[in-house]
């Protein structure tokens, strides 16, 4: 097969097949009855066309770049990580856990602390996994996959038995301290003039931002890096090159999980200000869609993480003001995984035509 | 716990173990050609939407059964496309085709009968009633084995007794057919059957199919015989725990029986926490029993009891020596 050309990789791909879904996505809406153009106005309207619409397509950004950046890092050392559902529910707990063992007397200190708990919580849940696979030879998708379950059954557990407040309904933990209330966009001076108050957006987008610079730094200019995607890459070479896989393995997995877990100072502290059961709302999977779609580039996972941003909001939208059920947002979500994750080849074939065709010339 | 309470979970065990050993059956033939299959899940949401529509709308369960194989079909057909044809990522294709079923499922149910994505209540002919096994009542005088064939192996749905028989057929398929040589061939070294001239993309699309009206047997048995329509996420992660079954049963068919029973039961015992308590002596959080089958499978995998090893080609997409 040719060779299509870097940019056509990595720009025209993604868009074909973003352009795919989309398209069997419209068929859908016309095949149960809808209008396909209304519901992308709504959409845009929704998720793009108000500061409040942008405050909630930048929250939901905000968690899907850092479940995005997980599955990347993992991605880079040949490992798959369907885990981060499971990290980021785990997150939320480490971010609960710290936020309710102290009074916060302001957020610039609870902040650093939850980001800490959430990592390490994310991570610990990815080092079984990651553990078993570099020593015992598992599955890595398998056992991620189980994890989650885990993960699910172990937080319904904490927070029914051990975290709720006495005399609670629900099962949640207690309201966390108002010092550790993470200032939302519609707070921050300069951007309240745009948003008002009551959007979810908060001050965790800029630390995803920050997260990207940095998995940049570590993955592309760091000796570490380099390992991980030479390992990655080819592992008898990297191997023989006096990498250790055990080493490789379990770093590429523990960042992913603690990058996986730090989605939860997005929503748990920034947004629902108590750990609430299934806190993280797929956004771990989300995060495999938005590797995928981003080509596990950092600026890639920023802009797609924006798209599915778009997409969740807007599906949101749809939802409410039409008949068009708010699970369309899911279809799409796999389709696109399908067609840049699993069909990436078709499209690959469909667009080499046209640049035999243009050097031929 | 005594007899009669023990019949009575083993009997819950039976129908919730049977879709988990259709899924388990189905995720084999694919895994053994070579195919890696995470999407059982979504090919179960898939024949379970369809089966429980069509049955409603027509009110003949054969007909609602015919719809879930032909539903759960359609997706295998797209993940072959994806892994054989297109040779793509097995494990990506899997995830994303789960992700469409459950949103085109609610989409679809939601589309025809408004009831929040469920399909409506079935009825008489529109389910899959029980059947009594012959000389049920007869042989309950006789003590243990009397009641055992009255409470638990009489009185379910002929897809259970389908599901049973599905074991020693795969078997034989399996182990005593020339097909079934082939098919355990392709998923350990493709390249030797190709030489031998047989057609891999053939065997491993012949597999995956296979996969699909397994899938559509068992979405449509959650929809139309264990309850009576179908629910949003109806299938709760029934194809991952069947998945962990057929590691467990390390991809051969009577320890897959063994194996989904074994998490049927789990399922059984999470549903009596009280008979669970009184036989332990303490109350076991119904959260640990919920985690029980993927923690076992976690053990399964990381080889502490004993050692399970994949077919050889699995998710190795095959291109052919031109």
């Amino acid at each position: 097969m040719d060779k299509l050309p870097r940019w056509a990789d990595l720009v025209l791909v993604p868009l074909i097949s973003l352009a795919l879904a989309a398209a069997i996505s419209a068929l859908v809406i016309l095949a149960i009855g809808g209008d396909p153009v209304e519901a992308v106005t709504i959409m845009v309207n929704g998720a793009l066309g108000s500061p409040y619409g942008w405050g909630y397509t930048l929250y939901y950004a905000t968690s899907f770049i850092f479940t995005g950046l997980g599955v990347a890092v993992a991605y880079h050392a040949g490992q798959f990580n369907i885990g981060g559902e499971g990290q980021a529910q785990l997150g939320g707990l480490g971010v609960a856990l710290v936020c309710l063992a102290a009074p916060w007397p302001h957020w610039s200190l609870a902040l650093p602390a939850a980001i800490l708990g959430a990592g390490v919580f994310g991570a610990a849940w990815a080092a079984v996994p990651a553990w078993l696979a570099a020593k015992r030879g598992s599955h890595i998708v398998i056992t991620t996959i189980m994890f989650n379950y885990i993960a699910a059954a172990l937080i319904v557990y904490l927070l029914v038995e051990v975290l709720r407040p006495a005399g609670q309904m629900d099962p949640a933990t207690a309201r966390f301290p108002a010092g550790a209330s993470l200032p939302t966009f519609g707070e921050i001076p300069g951007l309240a003039a745009i948003f008002s108050k009551n959007v979810p957006a908060n001050v965790t987008f800029f630390v995803a931002v920050f997260a990207c610079w940095a998995v940049w730094l570590l993955l592309w200019r760091s000796r570490l890096g380099y390992e991980i995607r030479a390992f990655g890459k080819s592992e008898p070479a990297a191997r023989y090159a006096g990498i250790s896989p055990t080493k490789m393995i379990m770093v590429s997995m523990l960042i992913s999980g603690g990058l996986s877990g730090m989605m939860a100072i997005n929503n748990v502290m920034g947004e629902a200000e108590r750990l609430l059961q299934n806190s993280a709302e797929g956004a771990g999977f989300i995060g495999i869609a938005v590797a995928l779609m981003g080509r596990n580039h950092p600026v890639g996972i920023f802009l797609a993480a924006i798209l599915f941003g778009f997409l969740y909001q807007g599906g949101a939208e749809l939802g409410l003001w039409t008949t068009i059920p708010i699970e369309l947002r899911l279809l799409l979500q796999g389709l696109v995984i399908l067609f840049t994750g699993a069909l990436d080849t078709m499209v690959r074939m469909m667009l080499a035509p046209f640049f035999r065709a243009r050097r031929a010339a | 716990m005594d007899y009669a309470t023990l019949l009575q979970i083993l009997d819950s065990t039976l129908r919730l173990g049977t879709p988990l050993l259709l899924a388990c059956l189905a995720g084999l033939y694919s895994e053994r050609s070579g195919i890696f299959d995470i999407g059982l899940e979504g090919k179960m949401l898939m024949a379970g939407m369809a089966s429980g529509a069509v049955a409603a709308l027509s009110g003949s369960v054969w007909v609602g059964l015919l719809a879930g194989i032909g539903a759960s079909m359609m997706l295998a057909l797209i993940h072959g496309l994806a892994s054989i044809t297109f040779r793509g990522n097995q494990l990506i294709s899997g995830v994303a085709l789960n992700f469409v079923a459950s949103g085109a499922t609610v989409l679809i149910a939601q589309s025809l009968f408004q009831q929040g994505g469920r399909t409506p209540s079935l009825t008489g002919a529109a389910r899959f009633t029980p059947i009594e096994l012959p000389f049920a009542e007869t042989l309950r005088a006789i003590p243990g084995f009397g009641p055992f064939y009255a409470e638990v192996l009489s009185g379910h749905s002929v897809l259970v007794y389908v599901a049973l028989a599905a074991v020693p057929g795969t078997w034989w398929l399996l182990y005593r057919t020339r097909f079934g040589l082939r098919l355990r061939a392709v998923g350990e070294n493709p390249e030797s059957v190709d030489t031998a001239g047989v057609s891999v993309l053939r065997l491993r699309y012949t597999a995956v199919l296979i996969t699909g009206v397994l899938c559509g047997l068992a979405g449509a048995y959650m929809a139309t015989g264990l309850q009576a329509g179908f629910g949003r996420e109806m299938t709760a992660g029934r194809g991952y725990i069947a998945l962990a079954a057929l590691i467990f049963a390390k991809w051969r068919p009577w320890s897959a029986l063994w194996a989904t029973m074994l998490f049927g039961f789990l399922q059984a015992l999470a549903l009596r926490p009280d008979v669970l308590e009184r036989t332990v002596g303490f109350p076991v959080p119904v959260s640990a029993l919920d985690a029980l089958p993927y923690i076992l499978t976690v053990i399964v995998l990381a080889g502490f009891v004993g050692r399970a090893i994949p077919p050889r080609a699995g998710g190795q997409p095959y291109v052919k020596e031109r």
